[in-house]
């Protein structure tokens, strides 16, 4: 269908001093037969949009393309209804402020850019959602400890059904072995009984929450909005329909028997914080060799942490942990002493009110300090303590050692996922799920799985119930996304999703492989079952595909094909080279902006297109700039490797390992491996562009035009 | 029966996710910021810890993801003012500065080229200045110029009219008072970085090369008032050995009795960007105890291997100027061996801590460090992170999706 299409020309910033508007308009009208073609020195003022919203009732237009600023500024003025497509052409930030004004190649690169805006509007539908039948608006929590018990319910408050499915007999998790806990009151300084009776009493209030005890899941399968839930409770199968999963299968403690470096397992008095937790709870803190009274303590911190040889990671509650027990030890003997052995005391915030508590307690003594040596003596453990703070070795004399051992995550394969890619959520360092751990803690890559509480990372009791309540924001949110159907996080209200023509598939599996989001099951053969409610929609299918049959409406191989196409390329005679640049929307793309802003200058041979992901470029497109006459082709992605920037965590790797096959690619087509190159850039090194732009055209106009040109 | 909103007070990072992480359920949300722009303290930092990444990169998916969401309402530049009723149905009161530069600015710059007034720029720590009409910083959310009303010559200039061919300025415009119905507020008001002039010993603001750790982050910053370079502010150069002073006024009673949590962290990554940019220079950090939590220990790892930075555990407890070269003498004890130590540096940095951002509200208690208790918190108001304890960029995050559930609560 040709669509009725409206193009807007903005003269204002510059743009109408710099480049020949009226040559633009005549492109719109002469190449592209538009219905009508504006000018306009100020279009997003009322008057500009009020043109615009005129012409789409009466024109009847199906799509505006709109020849002004970057898409990143003036959003709003420049949306209109619906179901008109709305395609924005960066002639400000990306031709006219980074360019030389009047200039034949700054206009050829208005030209073009305008060309392929059209070109790209020609070829988009716009998205029609995908919505699955029978959603499900119930959430399932994996874990009943104080994490699961606590996003069950805050769902339930906020009006949603839960299943809470715990694994032992009993909800409360390790929580329920706790004595005492850490101060959370002004000021601070008082230890408190645990919190978790009061929320295990409270749990019980809710009719929306199914509570399944002695159960396991034995299988996951589907997708968001219609995740089938097969558990075991007492050998006995269950199942049920969920929309979303909030994952709190909590941590382990280390396994201490490894500590043999602190005598853990030779000597009988020495014991982990979590048997000391029991002592205490048991009142009844006594030696475990002869269940004498225990006079003495010495906690040795970091037992395990923080050292490469076991967690190297520090797991940041063992300080607070101890100092806790060290008070509660007083309290029960006014008579006993505390050592406290540690690396560093880590108390963040108001827990630093109770470290000052208990520096206060001349009985309690702390000190920095290795502990080089353990024996036993007359039943008493001798320590051995060096570099300490007296500048010298010590050796103290105790009933009992407590070893402050760290957590480790549970095993996230106790899902039970039914997926083409595992069944667990894949792992960042340290085997905890992987996430963007700072700007979008949540976003585990089992889309619709959200890790919370000591599974996701290292933490206490009060991180672990503001942990809770966000995974759970996050498992509402995706119900009600997915009810919608649209995407989420980071393409939130992305309506579109991968569509696939199947009879041409060959089974290669590279979209189930590549996705980092798990988002395609495959049959027994291989072919590739989608689940749209799944996908992120960053297209990094889509650019796996060899056969070109995955596509978005509004994103797709031909969109891009006919971008490329658009651009008018000089002969090899005119000395003009065209180099073709993909750059990532989310880093890149801004970049090019800002670097337009700062008006930094760079060569005008360059056609940018931006793309969802780098991940996303398609071989096919690479082939089609080649024979189209570019004489290259840049990809400019965001920062790969293990502190990855990409939004869709591995695009940019996959680009790097595409790569390589392009290089075969090339040289069977007798071309230079120079023509295509990979960059990352990030979102503020906007300084860099200019560099990279001219020293890549240098390359290019160094090896010469691409001899495809003639053809 | 219209729908009810929800307002979230505090524009920074953890104001702005608890607005998108409502909207994107489906509410209706508004997000007010007293300052002009959206960002809070994030975007005034060069890079984060540990992936040492820029804040614009999580920002701008932000941004994104406010500009396509019909259900997010800003007004920058506004305070709240009062709240009447309860949880379900308060009736707020809020107040927005004149708005000197409308919506339709271009960013064209030309206002700024005729702007005879100077004022010094509290974006960058007052290490720069910019003119009376200035964009906040590069990629400011908004992207548009604003006044600062206490220095512009309104009427008895008129040069930025004048020379605006968007008509995008108008002196003429009048603060604005608007009232909400909405069922929930939560406060995230975030924090400011503690008064170093308050730290008699370490002598800020007398000598020149004592620094902050936020100024640092200015410094380091592409965008900063130097570029990027790290510079000296004495004379411009770059420095060659630099100290940092770890809780300067934090785990102190006659300051901030509390950890903040994220200086030792903070120094290790300036720690970092000085090594990567000036590979000669030397550092020496000054500490209580190293604080880097969680998975951030390797980081701490890298630092420790690094044989130009030197960790002394001990107290810097004066710190003097050698008038001659305008170093600084650094009168320290090192606790571990307890030798008192006595050297020269180029620079110093003092490693200040998170203050809670009080706001004049009568429902809301806080404790005696200026942290709300969320326990004292009327139903239906609420509050995230910093406002609470000293958190890092992560963990307010964490807790400000979390609130985002406690707002829509109030809706059922």
């Amino acid at each position: 269908m040709n669509k009725k299409t409206g193009v807007y020309i903005c003269s204002g910033c510059e743009i109408g001093k710099c480049i020949d508007i009226d040559a633009l308009a005549n492109i719109a009208k002469n190449e592209y037969n538009t219905e009508c073609c504006i000018n306009h020195s100020f279009l997003c003022n009322d008057e500009g949009i009020g043109i615009i919203k005129k012409d789409i009732a009466e024109k009847k237009l199906d799509a505006v393309v709109i020849a002004a600023c970057s898409s990143r500024v003036n959003t709003s003025e420049f949306s209109f209804e619906n179901n008109v497509i709305i395609e924005r052409v960066n002639l400000r930030e990306q031709v006219v402020w980074c360019h030389p004004p009047n200039d034949e190649d700054t206009q050829m690169l208005a030209e073009d850019t305008l060309r392929m805006g059209i070109a790209k509007t020609m070829s988009i539908l716009n998205p029609e959602p995908f919505i699955g039948e029978n959603l499900s608006s119930d959430i399932l929590v994996i874990g009943g400890g104080i994490t699961g018990i606590t996003s069950a319910i805050e769902a339930a408050k906020a009006g949603y059904k839960i299943y809470l499915v715990e694994k032992s007999d009993k909800l409360g998790g390790w929580a329920n072995n706790l004595y005492k806990q850490l101060p959370q009151k002004y000021p601070y300084q008082q230890l408190e009984n645990p919190i978790i009776s009061d929320k295990i009493s409270e749990i019980e209030k809710f009719n929306n929450i199914d509570i399944f005890t002695s159960s396991e899941i034995k299988e996951i399968s589907g997708q968001p909005g219609m995740f089938e839930i097969l558990i075991s409770q007492n050998g006995k199968d269950k199942n049920f329909r969920a929309g979303s999963i909030v994952m709190a299968t909590g941590w382990k403690p280390y396994d201490a028997t490894k500590l043999t470096e602190f005598g853990y397992g030779r000597f009988k008095n020495i014991i982990t914080n979590v048997e000391m937790e029991h002592l205490a709870k048991e009142n009844n803190i006594i030696k475990p060799s002869d269940g004498k009274p225990v006079n003495s303590v010495l906690f040795i911190q970091c037992a395990g942490s923080r050292d490469n040889k076991h967690l190297p990671y520090c797991s940041n509650f063992c300080c607070g942990t101890s100092l806790k027990q060290a008070k509660y030890i007083r309290d029960f003997n006014a008579e006993s002493s505390v050592f406290i052995i540690y690396k560093d005391i880590r108390t963040p915030g108001h827990y630093e009110n109770f470290y000052k508590e208990i520096q206060n307690d001349e009985q309690i003594f702390l000190t920095k300090g290795d502990v080089v040596d353990i024996s036993e003596e007359n039943e008493e453990l001798i320590v051995t303590v060096d570099n300490t703070l007296f500048d010298e070795q010590i050796q103290i004399k105790v009933d009992l050692i407590v070893l402050a051992t760290g957590m480790t995550p549970a095993n996230s394969e106790e899902l039970n996922l039914n997926y083409r890619l595992g069944k667990g959520l894949p792992l960042l360092k340290y085997n905890f799920p992987d996430s963007h751990f700072i700007c979008f803690p949540y976003e585990t890559r089992r889309t619709g799985i959200y890790a919370a509480g000591a599974l996701r990372e290292p933490m206490d009791i009060t991180s672990s119930i503001e942990d809770a309540a966000g995974a759970t924001l996050k498992a509402i949110q995706c119900i009600e996304a997915t009810k919608r159907g649209e995407s989420v996080h980071p393409r939130s209200g992305d309506k579109s999703y991968p569509d696939l023509y199947l009879e041409r598939c060959t089974d290669c599996k590279r979209c189930t492989e590549e996705c980092p989001f798990g988002a395609y099951d495959e049959t027994e053969k291989g072919t590739p079952l989608p689940n749209p409610n799944r996908c992120r929609r960053c297209g990094i299918c889509l650019g796996a595909c060899p056969e070109r049959i995955i596509n978005f409406s509004d994103f797709s191989i031909n969109s891009i094909s006919s971008m490329i196409k658009a651009v008018n390329i000089p002969d090899e005679f005119e000395e003009k080279p065209r180099v073709l640049v993909f750059v990532c929307e989310n880093d890149a793309y801004p970049a090019f902006d800002m670097a337009g802003f700062k008006r930094l200058q760079y060569s005008a041979y360059v056609r940018i297109i931006p793309v969802r992901c780098i991940g996303s470029v398609n071989n096919v497109w690479i082939s089609d700039a080649l024979s189209q006459g570019f004489d290259g082709i840049l990809q400019i992605g965001c920062k790969p490797g293990e502190n990855y920037q990409c939004h869709f965590i591995n695009g940019s790797e996959l680009t790097e390992k595409r790569g390589e096959n392009i290089s075969e690619t090339l040289e069977k087509m007798m071309l230079e491996p120079e023509r295509i190159k990979t960059e990352f850039l990030e979102i503020n090194e906007y300084h860099r562009i200019p560099e990279i732009i001219n020293d890549y055209i240098e390359i290019i106009e160094d090896i010469g035009p691409n001899p495809f040109k003639e053809i | 029966m219209p729908k009810k909103k929800i307002l979230v007070v505090g524009g920074g990072i953890s104001g702005i996710t608890t607005a998108i992480e409502v909207a994107e359920v489906g509410y209706e949300v508004v997000l007010i910021e007293k300052l002009p722009y959206l960002g809070g303290r994030v975007v005034k930092m060069n890079q984060y810890f540990p992936k040492l990444c820029p804040p614009y990169c999580g920002l701008e998916i932000n941004f994104r993801r406010i500009k396509q969401n019909p259900g997010i309402t800003i007004f920058t530049s506004t305070i709240i003012e009062n709240i009447s009723g309860s949880k379900g149905n308060f009736t707020v009161t809020l107040k927005t500065k004149p708005a000197f530069v409308k919506n339709n600015c271009t960013v064209c710059g030309e206002c700024e080229k005729v702007c005879p007034v100077e004022r010094t720029n509290e974006f960058n720590y007052e290490m720069n200045k910019t003119k009376a009409i200035y964009l906040p910083h590069e990629m400011a959310f908004p992207w548009k110029y604003t006044i600062d009303e206490n220095v512009c010559l309104k009427n008895n200039c008129k040069k930025c009219v004048e020379v605006c061919k968007y008509n995008a300025i108008d002196l003429e415009a009048t603060s604005k008072q608007l009232q909400l119905n909405v069922s929930s507020i939560v406060f995230a008001t975030g924090w400011y970085p503690y008064d170093a002039t308050k730290l008699d010993n370490m002598n800020f603001g007398v000598f020149p090369n004592v620094i902050t750790n936020v100024m640092m982050e200015r410094l380091s910053a592409p965008n900063g008032p130097t570029l990027g370079k790290i510079l000296r502010p004495s004379d411009n150069k770059e420095p060659k050995t630099i100290a940092f002073v770890q809780c300067a006024g934090s785990r102190d009673e006659n300051h901030l009795p509390y950890c903040s949590g994220v200086c030792c962290t903070a120094s290790l990554k300036h720690a970092l960007y000085i090594r990567e940019q000036l590979p000669e220079a030397k550092v020496k950090i000054f500490y209580i105890d190293l604080r880097v939590y969680g998975r951030n220990e390797d980081f701490l790892n890298k630092v420790e291997s690094d044989k130009n930075i030197e960790l002394i555990k001990g107290k810097v407890g004066l710190i003097d100027e050698n008038p001659d070269t305008k170093g600084l003498i650094i009168k320290a004890e090192d606790t571990m061996t307890g030798i008192r130590k006595k050297e020269e540096v180029d620079m110093v940095v003092l490693a200040t801590g998170i203050v809670p951002n009080k706001i004049d509200i009568e429902k809301i208690n806080y404790d005696n460090n200026g942290f709300i208790i969320p326990g004292l918190l009327e139903d239906g108001i609420f509050a995230a992170s910093c406002t609470k304890r000293p958190l890092d960029v992560s963990a307010s995050l964490k807790d400000a999706t979390g609130m985002a559930l406690k707002a829509i609560q109030e809706t059922k």
